[in-house]
């Protein structure tokens, strides 16, 4: 069986800091926040009114002229991350059908695409009218939608609202037809994506794949799930720019947003192969699983995270010493930020204090799917700049916290970057990352 | 990665089944020996006025049977539900201990993972569309927020919501079993649990797991899942015959059958299970996954990508199409996949095409979704160890155009040493996974 190093070409994003990665990263260097209180609806009546949301952009932008009808069947998810895609392959130099049909370098067939995706919440004001016209006294009479509310639903309605679809509508785009695959681990599948597309590379499954996640959350039926578990911040609506604040003795909960974020990835002999710039190569995966009966949560000691860190570490053939950047899930939730400092104090063990920490949510928001893609993308950054941007919103480490936040922006020589994340439901997964030498 | 050039050989250990033909694996297969057929009126919700009035729906299930610790599943939605009984019975049969906390099965609870291909859990009907119903301001076109909020505040459970989440059968099997492995969940609809049975086994093949719990999870039978599926007229409307109406490869078939359930294989390595000294059920051999590239809402004409996921997964089980003994068809009984399934088979078999038995278990079972793959992988296992054949059941009328053999309405004795499973997903992603009959 092939076992083929796997390296990173390319990447997209399209984040609360901007409709491209480099935007995003100039707003993460400059310590800038993009949480603001929601626009897409009027939160009123919600405890928390703040989001992460994306600038506005023109979904027809991305989309090829012939496939441009399919632009009616994307929901917010599918249209953030065929933004992505796009630049992804743009930066990467790979030529698809969907970039420039005359022009194709890429074998369709050897080409593969994993992305990670969230429930995808309906649009409820599409559906509403349906609804509305399906009430006998006053209540919803589900025998009169059956019969007559039916109609008023678009037809194809269902396809928007498929996971799948992020990656089928990209497979169609850009002619993508090796293996194919959607992971909905909710905030960990942008990692188990890029993780599960290093591994279709690695055993020869692919030359090239599109890899990462995307998410919008800002859709009134996801942030009322997140306000009804109280995992969203609620006191801080009057201060969106320190509303998030991970690791912070002040921190009050997470603050949801959209993004999308996809990498390409290519065995190292095809990247080579075609002379592309290598910007960063995965050296080592690990997963593993919380246990916790409150599954809303992680378990307090974070032993399904700190599992998943050390096989990272043990796969990458390196030790906590070799780290030089840790960008943790940091959600701000203080629970979850004490378990997750807890199971990188048990996996790093005396270097826990030592390796810079940077968490990014205080500035991208938790854009679920996305999240884990955008930090690796960050990291990408990171180490091909030799710069650590400052944490923000971490003024006074949470009590007990002993990990190394990143006060001051850094300019250092990064060879390896571990990134991490952990969700709901208690899927944890770690990627390592070196600097091509 | 540290890259091992292993050739680990991954065998099927354990399984279980919660499904609307049985509770257990031995039920399931006796209903589908006798033609059963699990469709009936839906009574899940009331569906009287929809244009499919009828679902294949799991009946009369009782989680308590299952485990001692019903308590830790007491929000679980249908899927999460089921997949307790499905892994209770999978974990028992494979002697994995779930019963006590310090289990004495010679696993690695760190490399014992989870793969499952698990989709949404219903939303809360009642409050959801009384929310709207309350928030609809029907005369400038949208929603008053604050009213809908309200609604929602007040009625909506957060655990119930957080049950919505597709990782959730996931969790619920951590919590049950330990695993601290690799645990994934994916959705690529149709394919789903095929898919996680294939990826499932590259994980142990390339050393990160020992033991993997796989396969699905899935209820679509709730209002917007009906809704959605009718709208795409993709579900049978033959209400005045439920039992007959899933027929695939029939002239006239006119749409699948929603169906729920769990389905759970254990998979492990061979030098595991050996050192266990587990009976060994089958082998999985080979994996293919491809995406059709060509349209949201058709499959390729020609079945492209269904043919690039057969061929991989020949290619990667070392075989060539003269080795197959049955194939398990995803066989929807939709117009176009069971032609279109057809024409695939008939391009990658050649001549072997029409000697190959191919039939289609979703005419008894109704569509299991994100669950059919694996309900229908146990079903191949079945096959090989009873060396048997389900049919397809209600091929009556058969299609002149499709003209392999599907094995009519009656199971037919057969040698079964090599099956293989296909498993479609709307959007175009496809995944086929073969099993041997394992020889030492």
């Amino acid at each position: 069986m092939s076992s083929a190093r796997v390296v990173i070409t390319g990447f997209g994003a399209i984040s609360p800091l901007g409709i491209s990665s480099s935007q995003m990263w100039q707003g993460l260097s400059g310590g800038r926040c993009g949480i603001d209180k929601i626009k897409s609806f009027d939160p009123v009546g919600f405890t928390c009114k703040l989001a992460g949301e994306v600038p506005e952009f023109k979904i027809q932008q991305y989309v090829p002229k012939t496939v441009r009808k399919s632009v009616k069947l994307m929901s917010r998810d599918i249209q953030l991350s065929v933004v992505a895609a796009n630049e992804a392959l743009i930066s990467s130099g790979i030529v698809t059908k969907g970039i420039d049909a005359e022009n194709v370098n890429v074998d369709p067939a050897r080409f593969a695409i994993n992305l990670g995706a969230g429930l995808i919440s309906c649009d409820l004001v599409e559906l509403a009218p349906s609804v509305a016209a399906s009430v006998t006294d006053g209540k919803f009479d589900i025998k009169k939608w059956g019969k007559d509310g039916l109609e008023l639903v678009t037809p194809l309605w269902l396809l928007k609202y498929l996971p799948n679809m992020l990656a089928c509508h990209i497979g169609i785009i850009h002619d993508i037809q090796g293996p194919s695959n959607t992971i909905t681990c909710a905030e960990t599948s942008g990692h188990l994506a890029i993780i599960e597309a290093a591994e279709v590379l690695a055993r020869g499954g692919s030359d090239i794949a599109l890899a990462g996640g995307a998410e919008a959350k800002v859709n009134p039926i996801v942030m009322i799930r997140q306000c009804l578990l109280k995992r969203a911040a609620t006191d801080n609506n009057d201060m969106p720019a320190s509303a998030c604040r991970p690791f912070d003795a002040d921190a009050k909960g997470a603050v949801f947003g959209e993004a999308a974020g996809i990498v390409v990835l290519e065995t190292i002999e095809n990247a080579q192969s075609r002379d592309a710039k290598i910007y960063a190569e995965v050296v080592g995966a690990g997963q593993s699983c919380s246990i916790n009966t409150a599954y809303e949560y992680i378990e307090p000691d974070g032993k399904g995270l700190q599992i998943a860190l050390e096989k990272a570490m043990a796969d990458a053939g390196i030790g906590p010493e070799d780290l030089d950047l840790i960008i943790p899930h940091g959600t701000a939730i203080p629970a979850d930020d004490r378990a997750e400092a807890a199971a990188i104090e048990a996996a790093l063990g005396q270097a826990a204090a030592k390796v810079p920490v940077w968490p990014t949510k205080s500035m991208l928001s938790n854009t679920g799917a996305a999240s884990g893609a955008l930090d690796v993308i960050a990291a990408v950054y990171a180490m091909n700049e030799g710069k650590i941007p400052a944490a923000k919103n971490c003024d006074k480490k949470a009590d007990g916290c002993i990990l190394n936040i990143v006060k001051q922006p850094q300019e250092i020589n990064i060879r390896y970057v571990l990134c991490c994340s952990y969700t709901y439901g208690g899927q944890t997964a770690a990627i390592v990352l070196k600097r091509p030498e | 990665m540290i890259k091992k050039d292993t050739t680990k050989r991954v065998v099927i250990t354990g399984m279980g089944i919660v499904s609307p033909l049985g509770h257990n694996v031995e039920d399931f297969w006796q209903a589908m020996m006798s033609g059963k057929s699990g469709m009936a009126k839906t009574t899940i919700f009331d569906a009287s006025t929809f244009p499919s009035t009828f679902s294949a729906e799991v009946k009369n299930y009782d989680l308590s049977k299952y485990t001692k610790n019903p308590h830790l599943h007491k929000y679980s939605n249908r899927g999460s539900g089921f997949v307790i009984g499905a892994t209770t019975q999978a974990c028992r049969e494979a002697g994995i201990d779930i019963e006590t906390d310090e289990p004495a099965d010679n696993i690695d609870r760190t490399k014992m993972g989870i793969y499952l291909g698990a989709g949404e859990g219903s939303v809360d009907n009642d409050v959801f569309f009384e929310a709207i119903v309350k928030a609809w301001d029907d005369e400038n076109h949208q929603m008053d927020w604050g009213k809908w909020a309200e609604v929602a505040f007040g009625r909506m459970d957060p655990m119930c919501e957080l049950e919505q989440e597709p990782n959730m059968p996931a969790a619920h099997i951590a919590m049950l079993t330990g695993a601290r492995g690799p645990t994934r969940s994916c959705l690529t609809a149709c394919a789903a649990s095929t898919q996680a049975v294939g990826e499932a086994m590259m994980l142990i093949r390339k050393g990160a797991a020992e033991v993997m719990i796989t396969g699905g999870a899935h209820s679509m039978i709730h209002p917007l899942g009906l809704m959605g599926f009718n709208r795409l007229t993709a579900l049978s409307t033959r209400n005045d015959s439920p039992q007959t109406a899933s027929r695939p490869f029939t002239i006239s078939r006119d749409g699948f059958i929603l169906g729920e359930g769990a389905a759970i294989l254990i998979l492990e390595s061979l030098d595991s299970a050996k050192n266990r000294g587990v009976k060994i059920l089958a082998e999985v051999i080979g994996y293919g996954s491809s995406s059709d590239a060509f349209r949201i809402t058709d499959m390729h004409e020609d079945g492209r990508g269904a043919i690039q996921a057969i061929t991989a997964a020949l290619a990667d089980a070392g075989l060539t199409y003269k080795d197959i003994d049955y194939i398990n068809t995803h066989g929807t009984s939709t117009a176009e996949n069971d032609s279109i399934e057809t024409k695939a088979i008939k391009t990658v078999f050649k001549e072997e095409a029409k000697n190959i038995p191919a039939s289609s278990i979703k005419s008894m079972l109704g569509h299991l979704i994100g669950a059919a793959g694996a309900a229908e992988l146990i079903s191949c296992v079945l096959a090989i160890q009873n060396n048997t054949l389900p049919p397809t059941t209600n091929l009556n009328d058969p299609d002149p155009e499709l003209d392999l053999d599907y094995v009519p309405n009656e199971p037919r004795k057969a040698q079964v040493d090599v099956a293989m499973n296909e498993s479609f997903g709307f959007g175009g992603q496809n995944n086929v996974v073969i099993i041997r009959r394992y020889q030492g």
